[in-house]
């Protein structure tokens, strides 16, 4: 059984059928590119399987559990991490405390514990302080623990979502555009951590992204969406030549 | 040469750490310096009067900024809270005062006022705190209101079969003639026994600088700030929202409870219309102006604050009307884009004029 099997997906929002009977399979390991033009349903579709949307139809099984509909809470639980096409951090807090709000539900101490600074706090905060690092490691953050995380430039930021998103130990991470506003440099680095990652890690990655070299430079399977439909599934060769994938970037551009 | 050794040591310790031992000590050096005071008889009676209220509002501020400032949730009913635990609290208080030991009884009473606010806390906020932003603001406004009209008219008498309850008259609580009304309408519980002191509100200010400090600092509270900060990405790491939420409001009750036990015990008589609407704005004023999220800023706020208005009686009646001014200007001063682009074009030109001491402060900001 596959990690993670997508049936008939769909969803409306009022009388616009934003995405619509979306087959997705993804095994364990797997880079898995996710594609298509402006408003083509991408983003929707990462909300539907991180319970932010409730599907309108289909549904969605992880690693045998069913999650169609279910919380973004019980999603995360389950191992679904994502980023955000808008960087969504906490501003107001911390490097490292982002990325230690990924461990929250890995290493836990009751408000007790907090309040009275017992020793399991303090064996737990130095535990997730460790992990913590290692993770900011990996992405050259540790430099920047201390600082604010509004204060990290945008490329920076980027990576440090992926970081909170990993602590949260998923077995399948969603990227929606990662290398959004970055610079060519900065592109072929975070393709090399994307494949580290999907390396040592062990897990399936499913990203979105405009950028083709990167997609194509990266992904083993990609699914083409245009209109909330799916028009075109395979390898990177496969899906440039499709007539209809061309067709519809040509149109959409 | 030994003095520079401590400073550099200083530097080095956790910044958290260092947040928290100057707030302790503020409070600790200003019990010292009022005890000397009020010992060589140079405290102003004016003052000393405010005393246990002063202790009371740094409490009130303090848990308030746990929600408006760390939760990012504005309650406007934290006076509800208050008058929760000072009716409660103050009811034992009466109750047991002459039977149990003093001590044990207060004690008791104190805990009775939190456990009860924070009762309440609880079950408001199950509805509450579904609500954001403008909803949960009004929201709340209306909960601390009809908590104060309730107060306002419960009558609760004792007699030898025990309590009654009315929310008409004394009349209608059908009393043997033994009986002795203890929550008399608008009235209010009369002929308390004062009990709170200078000490039993420093200690207080010290417990909830304690809980609400370690809180804030620990895996909870980084929970809560991931709300403010984020919802969604909070929920999307796994963060439980509404326990989060639900902590921060229990709490934060929990402390305003206690507040009122304390303020109420400073008094012989306590009146629910004392924790009205105007006093959940006032306690609102002191955490803005103190700074959300700033506890250092809510305790100095809420001391200055109280202090001034005492001092400076002539324009006393233009307090509120002060403060709302105050408010707006500290909303347009601190989130208005404009004043933000402002003040940073005016911290440059500082730093330009003090290069060295501009760039240290940065750091330090880091
Ligand atoms: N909450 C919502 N309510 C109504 N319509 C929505 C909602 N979310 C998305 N849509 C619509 O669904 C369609 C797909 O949007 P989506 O954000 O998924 O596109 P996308 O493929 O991610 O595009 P982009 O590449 O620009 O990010 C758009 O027409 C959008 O307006
Ligand atoms: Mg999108």
């Amino acid at each position: 059984m596959a990690l993670l099997e997508v049936r008939n997906l769909g969803i409306a929002f009022g009388g616009l059928q934003a995405v619509s009977q979306l087959d997705m399979t993804i095994e364990t390991g797997h880079l898995y590119g996710l594609i298509g033009p402006n408003g083509a349903g991408k983003t929707t579709a990462f909300n539907m399987l991180t319970g932010m949307y409730t599907p309108t139809e289909g549904n969605i099984t992880l690693d045998g559990v069913d999650i169609t509909g279910k919380t973004p809470e019980f999603i995360s639980k389950h191992g679904v991490a994502r980023t955000f096409q808008n960087i969504r951090l906490f501003d107001g807090l911390s490097v490292l405390d982002n990325v230690k709000l990924g461990l929250h539900n890995q290493m836990k101490y009751s408000m007790w514990d907090g309040i009275f600074r017992t020793p399991k706090y303090r064996v737990k905060e130095a535990e997730m302080n460790h992990q913590a690092m290692k993770l900011l490691k990996i992405f050259d953050l540790d430099k920047e623990a201390n600082l604010l995380a509004s204060s990290l430039p945008y490329g920076k930021q980027r990576k440090l979502e992926i970081a909170r998103a990993l602590a949260t130990n998923p077995k399948l991470l969603l990227l929606d555009e990662p290398a959004a506003g970055m610079n060519p440099q900065e592109t072929d680095e975070l393709m090399k951590t994307v494949r580290f990652v999907r390396d040592e890690f062990g897990i399936a990655i499913l990203l979105i992204e405009h950028d083709m070299n990167f997609v194509m430079g990266i992904c083993e399977e990609i699914t083409v969406l245009d209109h909330g439909q799916c028009i075109a599934h395979g390898t990177g060769k496969e899906v440039r030549n499709n007539p209809k994938v061309v067709a519809a970037y040509l149109g959409g551009e | 040469m030994k003095n520079m050794k401590v400073f550099a040591n200083w530097k080095k310790l956790d910044k958290n750490f260092r947040e928290k031992t100057v707030n302790y000590g503020i409070v600790l050096v200003a019990f010292l310096v009022i005890q000397i005071l009020s010992a060589t008889g140079n405290l102003k009676n004016s003052i000393s009067g405010q005393l246990v209220p002063i202790c009371t509002y740094v409490v009130m501020a303090i848990s308030l900024n746990l929600v408006v400032g760390f939760l990012g949730e504005l309650s406007l009913g934290h006076a509800g809270f208050m008058s929760l635990g000072a009716f409660s609290g103050t009811l034992f208080w009466v109750l047991n005062c002459e039977t149990l030991p003093r001590p044990v009884a207060l004690i008791a009473a104190f805990l009775i006022g939190g456990v009860v606010a924070g009762i309440f806390g609880f079950i408001i906020g199950i509805p509450v705190l579904r609500l954001r932003g403008d909803y949960l603001a009004i929201v709340t406004l209306a909960f601390g209101e009809i908590i104060k009209t309730v107060l306002n008219a419960l009558y609760l008498g004792l007699d030898s079969n025990g309590f009654h309850l009315s929310m008409k008259d004394t009349m209608s609580l059908g009393m043997e003639a033994d009986g002795k009304v203890l929550i008399n309408g608008a009235i209010g519980i009369t002929g308390i026994s004062k009990a709170s002191s200078f000490v039993i509100g420093i200690v207080l200010v010290l417990i909830t600088l304690f809980v609400v400090m370690n809180l804030v600092d620990s895996r909870a509270g980084r929970a809560i700030k991931s709300i403010r900060d984020n919802r969604i990405a909070a929920e999307s790491i796994g963060i439980p929202i509404t326990k989060y939420k639900m902590m921060a409001f229990i709490t934060s009750a929990v402390l305003a409870g206690m507040a009122g036990v304390l303020y109420a015990l400073n008094y012989s008589t306590l009146v629910a219309k004392k924790f009205d609407y105007n006093t959940s704005i006032l306690v609102l004023v002191f955490v803005v102006l103190g700074g959300m999220g700033n506890i250092r800023g809510s305790i100095i706020a809420a001391t200055v604050l109280t202090i001034l208005p005492e001092l400076l009686r002539s324009v006393a009646d233009y307090r509120m009307l002060v403060y709302a001014i105050l408010l707006i200007a500290m909303m347009i001063f601190t989130q208005s884009p404009k004043a933000i682009a402002w003040r940073a074009v005016m911290v440059e030109k500082i730093k330009a004029r003090r290069p060295g001491k501009g760039k240290m402060k940065q750091g330090e900001e880091g």
